[in-house]
């Protein structure tokens, strides 16, 4: 167990994630994918607790900032959605393109 | 050597059944791959020490798996996986993307000089936390309760069909 | 009395002992049962003469099931109820040391959202499906109120270990000045267990709701998973509010099984004593009624802790 085992872990776990968030039309696929992202970040910022500063509870602190981060994302997520189905019969991203404008 | 072959197993859990969300037909199956895939990322917080947010995560993160299968089920076209279509746009592009960030990630992980480690593991990082959250880092964790608070409300509004008394379809209770 | 922990082997134990407790809560339900619906055999061997018919009993397949989903869900509740007891300290000793044994808990019974829904998606069949999405919808109102209720005892602990709660409980049950608390973790375990005035998920106006289409050893893992986690539940209620191993004349393990049997009795006795509340009452009961009495009941402890300093 060294901190950049940890560290690839949680490149890897973004990297699947942010392929997800992009490839996906869903826009429930894509908020899993942005789930997935945020789990690299929680695995780097307990690593960097671990392996760097354990003296201080920052990293602690941090992963539970992220976690809060995470609820919020999929409780916005869920009532976009709902909002989006509800107004227009749109679930995918293609589909809800005039919030682009 | 038993922490080494758990992380190992941890991790290979976590990527694989990240994977597999976006590889499964079945909408059910890909919700709880990515909660097998966040109890794997708890599970290897506790490798750290971290007993209290490895259970957390495990609790927030399959809570949240069993809401969003619901949400799954309700708003996709193919729910079981019986009929397997693409829902999927520039694929190329995506697995090109992630790929150079895996990569810069991971050398950026193996060629960045690492600073010495400070300090020692505390014998209950929880209590660590605990009093980090109710004394130096108080004001973040007020930010916080503000920021869930406005969310709820924010969620309700933008979900609600239409006002606050509405319990139903329409006529079902004036 | 402190609580340390046990060797890898005790899990082996543990799980007997939950199996066993498990039976008992079974075979006192045969017993507390109406004898109109009996099918065979006494009052009293009921359950042992129901799990050989379900031994012997052929499977039931539907169309187009999920297989792997459908087993995850029917194995689920007996593990996730194995889970819990691991932590709960019996006497002097407990399986899993664990330092967050109140959130390792509450980490399980969340996971029976999952596990339930699981068991009803599985089949592909519309009874269990309804089951499944009932038991989420009570879900969502009886696990707030829960993870308060649950929050009483380790505040007045000052510890998320569950060895130091029923440390902490020396001199008085936690029961005795919390019983808003202790009230509605006993209402979250008949909940999450599916039982008495919250069995709507499997109820008989879906035919067996999630247990509709379970056959042979699939049902037999179900119920006994049912009956398991009320005895979990209740071993975790009698360590977290009525003291543990704590007591006069007789050892300390022999006081946390007591308790435990005790509560599981009171919790299979009210199956039949109570009508079914409809999920959507019990999500407005949850949030109108037990959440602020719940909250109330923290404040009250954690004034309490605040005076004694």
């Amino acid at each position: 167990m060294t901190l950049e085992l940890f560290l690839l872990l949680a490149a890897a776990l973004f990297a699947v994630g942010l392929y997800g968030a992009l490839s996906q039309q869903s826009v429930v696929m894509v908020m899993m994918g942005l789930e997935v992202m945020v789990a690299g970040v929680i695995v780097a910022a307990a690593a960097f607790w671990y392996f760097l500063a354990p003296d201080r509870p920052d990293g602690q602190v941090l992963v539970l900032v992220v976690v809060s981060a995470m609820t919020v994302e999929m409780a916005m997520g869920f009532a976009v959605v709902t909002l989006l189905f509800r107004a227009s019969d749109a679930d995918t991203t293609d589909a809800a393109a005039e919030l682009r404008r | 050597m038993v922490p080494t072959v758990l992380f190992w197993l941890f991790a290979v859990v976590a990527v694989g059944s990240a994977v597999a969300v976006f590889r499964v037909d079945s909408m059910a199956r890909a919700t709880y791959a990515l909660a097998l895939s966040f109890v794997a990322v708890g599970a290897s917080l506790l490798l750290l020490n971290l007993a209290y947010l490895g259970v957390v995560t495990i609790l927030m993160m399959v809570m949240e798996m069993a809401v969003m299968a619901v949400f799954m089920i309700m708003f996709m076209m193919n729910p079981a996986g019986l009929m397997p279509m693409s829902m999927l746009h520039n694929q190329r592009a995506a697995l090109v993307l992630s790929g150079g960030v895996f990569a810069a990630l991971a050398a950026g992980a193996l060629l960045v000089e690492w600073p010495e480690r400070r300090g020692t593991v505390p014998d209950d990082p929880t209590r660590a936390a605990g009093d980090a959250v109710m004394g130096s880092k108080m004001l973040v964790m007020m930010g916080i309760g503000a920021v869930l608070f406005t969310t709820v409300v924010a969620a309700l509004v933008l979900a609600a069909a239409r006002s606050r008394y509405d319990r139903g379809p329409a006529g079902e209770r004036p | 009395m402190t609580v340390t922990g046990a060797p890898a082997w005790a899990v082996a134990p543990a799980a007997a002992a939950l199996l066993a407790l498990a039976f008992a809560g079974a075979v006192v339900d045969g017993a507390l049962g109406g004898g109109a619906r009996a099918r065979s055999g006494g009052r009293w061997t009921r359950p042992l003469v129901e799990t050989a018919r379900l031994l012997r009993q052929r499977g039931r397949r539907t169309v187009a099931a999920d297989g792997l989903l459908w087993r995850v869900g029917v194995a689920g509740p007996l593990v996730v109820a194995l889970l819990m007891v691991v932590v709960v300290p019996v006497g002097g000793t407990v399986v899993a040391d664990l330092p967050v044994g109140v959130v390792w808990f509450n980490a399980m019974d969340v996971s029976l959202w999952a596990v339930a829904w699981l068991a009803g998606w599985g089949p592909n069949s519309v009874g269990p499906l309804v089951g499944g999405y009932r038991f989420v919808a009570q879900a969502l109102g009886y696990e707030l109120p829960l993870m308060f209720a649950l929050t009483a005892p380790a505040v007045a602990a000052a510890s998320l270990d569950l060895g130091d709660v029923v440390a902490a409980q020396r001199g008085l049950w936690f029961a005795v000045w919390m019983p808003v608390a202790f009230a509605v973790f006993l209402a979250s375990v008949a909940a999450f267990s599916m039982w008495g005035p919250f069995r709507a998920p499997v109820g008989a106006d879906l035919a067996g709701g999630v247990l509709a289409e379970a056959s042979g050893a699939d049902r037999l893992l179900l119920l006994a998973g049912r009956y398991a986690l009320l005895a979990a539940g209740a071993a975790v209620g009698a360590a977290l509010f009525l003291g543990g191993g704590a007591g006069p004349w007789l050892p300390g393990w022999a006081w946390s099984l007591l308790k435990t049997v005790a509560l599981l009795v009171v919790l299979v006795a009210v199956r039949r004593r109570l009508p079914v509340v409809r999920p959507q009452r019990v999500v407005r009961l949850g949030w109108l009624v037990a959440l602020p009495a719940v909250l109330l009941q923290l404040l009250v402890v954690a004034l309490v802790v605040v005076w004694k300093g």
